[in-house]
């Protein structure tokens, strides 16, 4: 009996240690960012920092400016965003409304597996396959370019648009679509007038989630990019926040090394605040469920 | 740069205090009075070396075969730049200095000893019809004035200039020799000599600088000034786009019996092989 007990109260703490776990990880990462990204930032003047045209870390008389990079960031997700979307989109449609079951049941696989694919596999892809393609089809210099990042990107979100959004779309009450084909609306309608509006939120939340992860990608991009801090040009060599960090990490030294640790900074309170909105979006999809 | 200072300066501390630590440790052990029989006693303690980090490769091979000789022996590595390599010989803070440069006329008071030659090869797409560029022409081509390879007596179409990230050591010293230090303008900038290489090999108008070990069959290294790319014109010096290796010793100061027997070692023949595996030439 008193064993018994036992067994409980330690399982118990043993499940709290575990819980707290995550709490201590976030805790400790935001401060550590926090700590050693404040520095340069400092050093360098916030304003230079953020708006500096000129990122020259090795010069004799070093420049520290990632605008280039926040921009090229920027772009590269908006640009994926802009062909991953409606493309995720029609395709959770398709899975959920139109394939018949045994047809979805193998596509909804292939695009699970798009998630599990490692970010290096795709960025190899991109660099023997896509590089050379763009460099032909459009007849730019090199490929190593920030569409080829774009295009990679839209392959990645895929997934996490996908399987969210056909969530959201499965979750819509029978009775609205049937109430809609039975006014004489076609199947087409009913899809884009009924259903689709009806999973918004849900909708909302994949793009966010997908905006997070093409954000956040540091591998695939610094091998289809060329990675030259350059102002965003659709096909020209960029430099995104992520791979600033990654491409300089491994020799920096001194102010240059913090500055990195700066641009992580960055890049932490983006996805912040994409974390923000996400959850927003999630609350609100479920008041709307209610 | 005060920053910079200050942390090289603590990174120094530590190592200082490392040796420190071990150096008592040597004075304990039965071995002491190595000065005896410095030659055939076993060796024990920690070298210290700091310096250049396009050495990594060649001071990690040397090093790892030394201590595999040497199991008492435990030889350190900072990569913090030849400069801070230099500063910390001087101060006598490490061993041995590591630079990928040659002393200036200034830093006096030092020794240099050269381990090894790196070439840095500039490598084509095999297609192009380019065979041989000068210094300046290459320094045109890296600094964007010459944009177009019929400039430079190839087929009309654009370079593509690509090359390492900033802070690696065979950008450095590519960058030091052909004079266009923060100069650059890439088209791509990659973060392996094998990036370099697969970047060269897709795109035909591609050029690139690697180190001399690294060129492979898939893309052509062109003469430079008439000079073919080999380990012979590296090591007689008529190939321009090389630079030594140097260990940096203080004049005056006694170094251990395991920093002595690591110079040593890096200069002998056996050392040759660890060397080459590491990319560099060892002199003749």
């Amino acid at each position: 009996m008193k064993a018994r007990n036992i067994t409980e109260k330690v399982m118990n703490v043993i499940f709290v240690i575990c819980g707290m776990i995550s709490i201590v990880a976030v805790v400790g990462i935001s401060v550590y960012m926090i700590i050693s990204g404040l520095p340069a930032i400092r050093e360098i003047g916030l304003i230079d920092f953020l708006f500096g045209q000129v990122w020259k870390s090795t010069a004799s008389e070093p420049l520290f400016g990632i605008l280039p990079f926040i921009l090229s960031s920027i772009s590269a997700t908006f640009g994926a965003i802009l062909i991953g979307v409606p493309i995720g989109l029609l395709m959770s449609v398709f899975l959920s409304k139109i394939a018949s079951p045994k047809l979805a049941s193998a596509v909804r696989p292939a695009v699970e597996l798009l998630a599990g694919i490692p970010s290096v596999v795709y960025g190899l892809v991109g660099m023997i396959v896509l590089v050379p393609l763009i460099m032909d089809v459009f007849g730019v210099k090199s490929g190593s370019t920030l569409f080829a990042a774009i295009i990679v990107l839209a392959v990645m979100i895929l997934p996490s648009i996908v399987s969210i959004s056909e969530n959201s779309l499965n979750a819509v009450p029978k009775k609205y679509e049937e109430a809609s084909l039975a006014l004489g609306a076609t199947k087409i309608e009913t899809i884009f007038k009924v259903s689709v509006p009806a999973a918004k939120s849900g909708i909302t939340a994949g793009i966010v989630l997908g905006i997070g992860r093409a954000i956040g990608e540091a591998m695939a991009v610094m091998m289809v990019a060329g990675n030259v801090a350059n102002m965003p040009k659709l096909f020209g060599s960029v430099r995104l926040l992520t791979t600033a960090i990654s491409s300089e990490m491994s020799y920096a030294s001194g102010l240059q090394k913090q500055a990195l640790f700066s641009i992580g900074l960055v890049l932490f309170v983006f996805i912040m605040i994409i974390n923000v909105v996400l959850n927003r979006l999630l609350k609100g999809g479920q008041k709307d469920a209610n | 740069m005060k920053k910079i200072l200050s942390m090289t300066l603590a990174a120094v501390m530590c190592l200082a205090l490392f040796a420190g630590c071990s150096s008592t440790k040597t004075e304990t052990s039965p071995a002491a009075d190595a000065s005896a029989a410095p030659t055939t006693e076993a060796l024990s303690g920690t070298v210290a070396t700091n310096g250049s980090t396009s050495m990594e490769k060649v001071i990690a091979a040397l090093s790892e075969a030394f201590m595999a000789k040497n199991p008492d022996v435990v030889v350190t590595y900072d990569a913090t730049g030849s400069g801070a390599g230099i500063t910390a010989a001087t101060d006598g803070t490490t061993d041995i200095g590591l630079s990928s440069r040659d002393l200036k006329t200034e830093e006096t008071g030092l020794d240099a000893t050269v381990i090894a030659v790196d070439g840095i090869a500039i490598v084509l797409n095999k297609s192009n019809t380019v065979t041989d560029l000068t210094i300046e022409q290459i320094a045109s081509i890296a600094k964007g004035e010459v944009t177009n390879w019929k400039d430079v007596g190839g087929p009309d179409s654009p370079i593509v200039f690509v090359g390492r990230e900033a802070g690696s050591g065979t950008r450095d010293g590519f960058e030091t020799i052909v004079n266009v230090k923060d100069a650059c303008k890439y088209e791509q900038e990659l973060t392996s000599t094998g990036a370099v290489v697969a970047a060269v090999a897709a795109n035909e108008n591609a050029i690139g600088y690697v180190s001399l070990s690294t060129v492979g069959d898939t893309v052509s290294a062109i003469k430079v000034g008439g000079v073919a790319c080999t380990e012979a014109t590296v090591l007689d010096g008529t190939y321009k786009l090389q630079r030594n290796f140097n260990l940096i010793t203080k004049q005056g100061t006694e170094l251990s019996a395991a920093a002595k027997a690591f110079i040593e070692f890096a200069l002998s023949d056996e050392a040759g092989a660890y060397i080459e595996k590491a990319g560099a030439i060892q002199p003749k």
